[in-house]
């Protein structure tokens, strides 16, 4: 468990002000902000490599707010990995068991490498590896030592997106397994939404809401917040696949996304609880169906029509309320208003599943 | 290859005269002197013991710089401390003060009669015409070069690595010891050798301090003003040979093993 209660810091013109926050036992929180919104300097402060200048910082029912970093028993992962260059893999994951007798130490290294799948690398250096495997070593080395919560600094975007993707999935198989405590900051949400049991978004050195993944994208409660998640349809539901499966290249299939009274077909590579985003411009609206590929074809009543020049945005109830934009000419002529009965057809592959 | 430019041309050839000048004296009392001489040299008794007292009090010297001039370096590249560039500027002083007038204003403190000659006698250290005097001149003159090799090693150094250590149960001095000062040896040992280097060749404010018992720059210049060039030759050139090939030696192994890293 970590709790800040009020904790400020400040660093140069930076400042971290009055944070409040609370991550249960087990639970995977992700920080979400943008570049500078002090995500980093957070995650120092509960480390304890940088100071708080007030509030208290407790881990486990125990006051750490004074303990130097090695008395806390955190493990810490920054953006580029920091392993240390003069040592071979081996001794990375092993530089903090040096207090276990060596035999057990040992032991445990062989664990934590079987579970990241780092076996091979044990006795290379660390020049030339691949980012990818200085990320997995960086997890081992900070996982080694079990500490009580873990904290990852935007831990996969110094990735290319295949692997990005791949180490994602695993991170959050690694988190089932293991459940250590998680405090993971990024700027990007679908790695939030892939990831976070529950979410915070930071700006400007504040925690401007927390709350679950869909309800802090749903309902971001700041000019701010809307403009940077940026995705006006998310849905929380469940993916199951098609009957009979059929696959896609790298891994995708088809699959039927179930939320509430909404079913959508979807391309997906993983089934069970996901969320799901739809950009309001790829939502196609008609007054009746009309002979297309797309495979969604969905039957609702228009709510609320917005004019944001030359665009109209338009919200239409399908059972769970979604957001549409098209052109004012098409509004017109479809003689759209409150009420009035349209169709929407979206193709499976403009939603995007996380 | 490309072909080089009117540039290259020019730079070359102006490096080249200033490179022909430093290498041109050392060459002709390398080259010049008859192998019997350096014989002669290695064999004299007081050419020999000048030379290793030169070299010992080198080494302390270099060694006490190493004790207290690592942690300072380390502590001007990591903390913002009060004065700062006070500090760094007064490191750099004595490379630009004329060494004897180092030699005196250590005299001012290190005399008998003065507060740290005085302050020492108590642990049986005297410096005026004795060792400890040749040690402390040399550490005034070169410790300049060590200190600033280490706050430039560590300043190279991420602060961040040793933050990861922390986490990793480390305290600040097992951070020190286990990330920060394995990633810049190869600053302290080049630095070290400089050190070294510089306070063997350190002449002046020995001269002022300790004239006896002789180092061997002041022995030679003791046989050059009493005898002459012709006698002067044989220890300067065993010294410019024992001090250049330590030297390289040193050297040669922290470049060979720096690259074997980068590789």
């Amino acid at each position: 468990m970590i709790r800040l209660s009020n904790v400020s810091s400040r660093r140069g013109a930076f400042a971290l002000q009055s944070i409040h926050l609370e991550i249960a036992d087990g639970e995977y929180f992700v920080l979400l902000g943008p570049t500078g919104a002090g995500k980093t300097q957070l995650l120092e402060v509960i480390a304890g490599v940088q100071g708080a200048s007030s509030g208290e910082i407790w881990i486990d029912e125990e006051n750490v707010t004074s303990l130097p970093p090695e008395a806390r028993h955190i493990g810490f992962m920054y953006q580029d990995y920091l392993l240390f260059p003069q040592l071979t893999v081996r001794k990375n994951i092993a530089f903090g068991l040096h207090e276990m007798p060596r035999a057990d130490a040992n032991a445990r290294v062989e664990e934590v490498a079987r579970l990241l799948k780092i076996e091979p690398l044990l006795d290379r250096g660390i020049v030339g590896l691949s980012g990818g495997e200085q990320q997995r070593i960086a997890l081992a080395r900070a996982l080694a030592p079990r500490p009580r919560v873990l904290l990852l600094d935007e831990p996969l975007s110094a990735l290319d997106p295949q692997i990005r993707r791949e180490l994602r999935r695993e991170l959050r198989s690694l988190h089932e397994e293991l459940r250590v405590t998680t405090l993971h900051v990024t700027h990007d949400f679908e790695e939030a939404l892939a990831l976070a049991d529950r979410l915070g978004v930071i700006h400007e050195g504040r925690i401007v809401q927390t709350g679950m993944p869909d309800e802090v994208f749903r309902k971001p409660d700041s000019a701010f917040l809307a403009r940077f998640l940026g995705v006006e349809n998310l849905l929380r539901g469940n993916v199951a696949r098609c009957d009979p499966p059929e696959l896609h290249s790298g891994g995708a299939f088809e699959a039927v996304f179930e939320a509430g009274p909404l079913k959508l077909y979807v391309i997906a590579e993983q089934e069970g609880p996901v969320y799901a985003a739809i950009r309001p411009e790829e939502i196609t609206v008609s007054g009746e169906f009309f002979p297309s590929s797309a495979r969604n074809r969905l039957e609702g009543t228009v709510v609320s029509v917005e004019k944001v020049w030359p665009l109209v945005r338009l919200t239409v109830n399908v059972g769970v309320p979604l957001v549409a934009v098209i052109t004012a000419q098409s509004s017109e002529s479809l003689e759209l208003a409150a009420g009035v009965k349209v169709c929407l057809t979206i193709k499976a592959s403009a939603i995007h599943i996380f | 290859m490309k072909k080089p430019s009117r540039l290259d041309l020019i730079f070359s050839l102006l490096g080249a005269c200033l490179v022909l000048f430093l290498l041109a004296p050392l060459l002709k009392m390398l080259l010049g002197s008859p192998a019997g001489e350096l014989h002669d040299a290695l064999t004299d008794g007081e050419v020999r013991s000048a030379i290793a007292l030169s070299l010992t009090c080198a080494f302390w010297a270099t060694l006490i710089g190493t004790v207290f001039g690592v942690p300072l370096g380390y502590l001007l590249a990591r903390r913002s401390l009060p004065g700062k560039h006070f500090i760094e500027a007064l490191v750099d002083v004595p490379v630009v003060i004329p060494h004897p007038v180092a030699g005196i204003a250590l005299l001012l403190v290190f005399g008998r009669h003065y507060f740290g000659g005085q302050f020492f006698s108590r642990f049986g250290l005297t410096f005026v015409g004795e060792v400890p005097g040749i040690v402390i001149a040399m550490l005034f003159v070169s410790s300049s070069f060590l200190i600033n090799a280490a706050r430039d090693g560590f300043r190279n150094v991420d602060p961040r690595l040793e933050y990861v250590a922390r986490t990793l149960g480390y305290g600040p001095l097992g951070a020190f010891f286990s990330v920060a000062v394995p990633l810049s040896w190869r600053n302290l040992l080049s630095g070290a050798i400089m050190m070294w280097a510089r306070a063997i060749s350190e002449f002046g404010a020995i001269l002022i301090l300790t004239y006896n018992p002789k180092v061997a720059s002041v022995l030679i210049y003791d046989r050059f003003s009493t005898y002459g060039l012709k006698y002067a030759l044989p220890p300067a050139l065993a010294l410019v040979l024992l001090s250049l090939s330590v030297f390289a030696l040193l050297r040669g192994i922290s470049l060979q093993r720096g690259q074997g890293r980068a590789a």
